[in-house]
């Protein structure tokens, strides 16, 4: 294709990929730079019935002026990304003399917001990711295996979790898991404790959030392997039977193979996409006891007094990186398998 | 031979039956207590006392004098007005699917075809697209947003979706114009068709699998998000799954946590019918881009 069809077949997706996508990016790292009006304070005098006082107030008018005329704020330099809310170097460098030891370094770090967010939306990918997959895998050996006329029922209650809006499919979850719930009270029943409530304990939140996540994902992974399976060679099958292969051997010497490529695959939607977790939170109110990345820079968005658009775009920018570091590796397989093609 | 390799031991067919049930129970039973909830009061379907009265309905029997109370939806559509969110969700919807298509097979047609080096970065770098968090490009928009008074309308939440959604959309058509054979369009330009006759005369009839099962994609991306809908739009203008979000915190202090449950039952309808229809293509389309590798 020519060079100028190409652009001019490209232009339209490109310029909406540039305006809502690049641009926002450079300007989120703008706003990361910037901070917050102070407001204008003006001496009045104030006079009661007991004499008069002067005081300092905050100049409404002039602080809304100041505002409309510079929205994004004053400049800060860095000093967003190290103060308490982001990298919090201080608290790091103070807890790092005064703590005993690494378990308690750790606590430290983890009672500062931002890591916090950060322990849960790693512990999160690491734990959750690996599961979907190794899940994804048994439901698909198992569905395989099933007479025709009832695959096509299970394949479509399989689908339920994932298509469901996540907001939607978690808040049904924290319905049944609530203590008067039909899970939460079997729970209360099961381990004879009237008191036991899941929202209450940060472990037990933690634990719920990730049940979501797997539920939620892993009938993508079970979708994507059940395709594989179909398109096992039937002859490296019938050779291995030959060759005396017992039915685990021919799974883990055949099958798994044949599905590797499948499973890059899925780990990199995954990854992509349980780093950005975020629903469940707002669903399951589970903010006391874990926030992610997306979460903090969302609740800097939308709080109820004012926004914090220089501390939104700090954490967005260290997400941003974070995704990066995810990525590379992705990106240099993609790359070497591109240039191998052209060679 | 393949009668062989089926043939199981009962002791292995048992486990894979349990198995099997066991994750069907985990992924329908929810949706279906729900379902049943839903038209129960709040005392039926969150009991302390007995889990058993969700089912008969015993509460709801004493205060409306039926098994079945209509009242939480009632309470959703009517008196909370979501059949208002749900006409914008439809508005939003059927637009972000229509506009990325459009912008999409163009793009991916191209894509596909071009062959040079330029083509396989702008993938690349739509892959990178792709893996940002959808929160961290909101914090960019709203400023300007602001600024230019465009905040809080359903046109903007949808060029916005559009455009978060064309990463993915480009990657699944073009890998669904790879499969059309080039010499199709390449015989109508020898035949004197310039690129975009020869796009539109020859390959528009014939890719409408990958359109729809694209579509269908794009349309639960659209329906399923919260993100870009909860941030950029205006209370008076929010569409369905922000609602929800917004019932949470008032019903709870109410007291009328079924209208957040019928709104919840009302919203997963649609998708419900979606995968009754379209099963196949969903299929197809997870696989679509994973069997290229």
């Amino acid at each position: 294709m020519k060079n100028r069809t190409f652009f001019w077949f490209i232009l339209p997706s490109l310029i909406t990929m540039l305006l809502f996508i690049a641009l926002p990016i450079v300007s989120v790292a703008v706003q990361s730079m910037h901070i917050e009006h102070e407001a204008v304070m003006v001496e009045v005098e104030n006079c009661g019935p007991f004499g008069c006082k002067k005081e300092l107030q905050i100049d409404v008018e002039e602080t809304a002026k100041l505002k409309e005329e510079r929205p994004l704020g004053q400049f800060n330099g860095i000093g967003t990304y190290t103060n308490r809310n982001h990298l919090a170097f201080i608290e790091i460098g103070l807890a790092l003399q005064s703590s005993n030891g690494f378990l308690d370094f750790i606590s430290k770090a983890l009672n500062l917001p931002f890591y916090r967010a950060l322990a849960f939306t790693l512990t999160y990918t690491f734990i959750v990711t690996p599961l979907v997959i190794f899940f994804g895998f048994i439901i698909a050996l198992g569905v395989n295996t099933l007479p025709k006329r009832i695959k096509g029922p299970t394949i479509f209650i399989s689908l339920l979790p994932m298509i469901v809006t996540p907001l939607i499919g978690s808040l049904i979850l924290f319905w049944m898991i609530d203590a008067n719930g039909i899970l939460g009270s079997a729970l209360q029943r099961i381990f004879d404790d009237p008191n036991l409530s899941l929202k209450a304990s940060p472990a037990l939140t933690w634990i719920m959030l990730m049940v979501y996540g797997v539920w939620h994902s892993a009938p993508f992974a079970f979708i994507v392997f059940y395709a594989g399976l179909q398109t096992v060679p039937g002859d490296t099958m019938e050779a291995a039977m030959i060759d005396g292969a017992s039915r685990w051997e021919r799974t883990r010497y055949v099958v798994l193979p044949h599905l590797m490529p499948l499973t890059v695959f899925i780990l990199l939607i995954q990854l992509m996409d349980n780093f950005r977790v975020f629903e469940p939170i707002v669903s399951f109110s589970a903010q006391a006891s874990a926030t992610s990345l997306s979460w903090i820079i969302y609740n800097d968005l939308v709080g109820t007094e004012s926004q914090f658009f220089g501390s939104a775009g700090a954490t967005s920018v260290l997400t941003i990186i974070g995704v990066g570091i995810l990525l590379i590796p992705v990106l240099i397989r993609t790359w070497r398998d591109f240039n191998q093609k052209v060679v | 031979m393949s009668d062989i390799i089926h043939r199981r031991s009962p002791v292995l067919n048992t486990i894979i039956w349990g198995l099997v049930l066991i994750w069907i129970i985990a992924a329908g039973f929810p949706f279906l207590w729900t379902l049943w909830g839903s038209f129960k009061v709040q005392g039926d379907f969150f009991s302390k006392a007995d889990w058993t009265n969700a089912v008969y309905g015993v509460r709801t029997h004493i205060e409306t004098g039926s098994m079945f109370t209509g009242k939480g939806y009632y309470g959703a559509w009517i008196t909370k007005e979501f059949w208002f969110a749900a006409l914008n969700t439809g508005m939003v919807v059927v637009s972000v699917v229509f506009i990325s298509l459009t912008l999409g097979t163009l793009g991916g047609y191209a894509l596909a075809r071009s062959g040079k080096k330029y083509a396989f970065y702008f993938l690349m770098l739509a892959l990178v697209f792709r893996a940002m968090p959808h929160i961290t490009l909101v914090s960019g928009y709203l400023l300007p947003f602001f600024e230019w008074n465009i905040w809080g309308y359903l046109p903007t939440a949808i060029i916005v979706m559009v455009a978060i959604n064309q990463p993915f959309t480009l990657w699944m058509l073009h890998s669904f114009f790879l499969n059309i054979p080039k010499d199709l369009d390449e015989s109508a330009m020898v035949d004197g068709c310039t690129r975009f006759q020869a796009f539109r005369h020859v390959i528009v009839p014939v890719m409408w699998p990958g359109v729809v099962t694209t579509g269908l994609f794009s349309f639960l991306l659209a329906y399923n998000d919260f993100t870009v809908t909860a941030t950029l739009l205006s209370q008076a203008n929010q569409t369905m799954v922000p609602k929800i979000a917004s019932f949470l915190g008032t019903t709870q202090t109410e007291g009328n946590v079924m209208f957040a449950v019928a709104a919840v039952v009302s919203a997963t309808a649609p998708l419900f019918v979606l995968i009754l229809f379209f099963q196949r293509q969903i299929v197809s389309g997870l696989t679509a881009g994973a069997v290229k590798g």
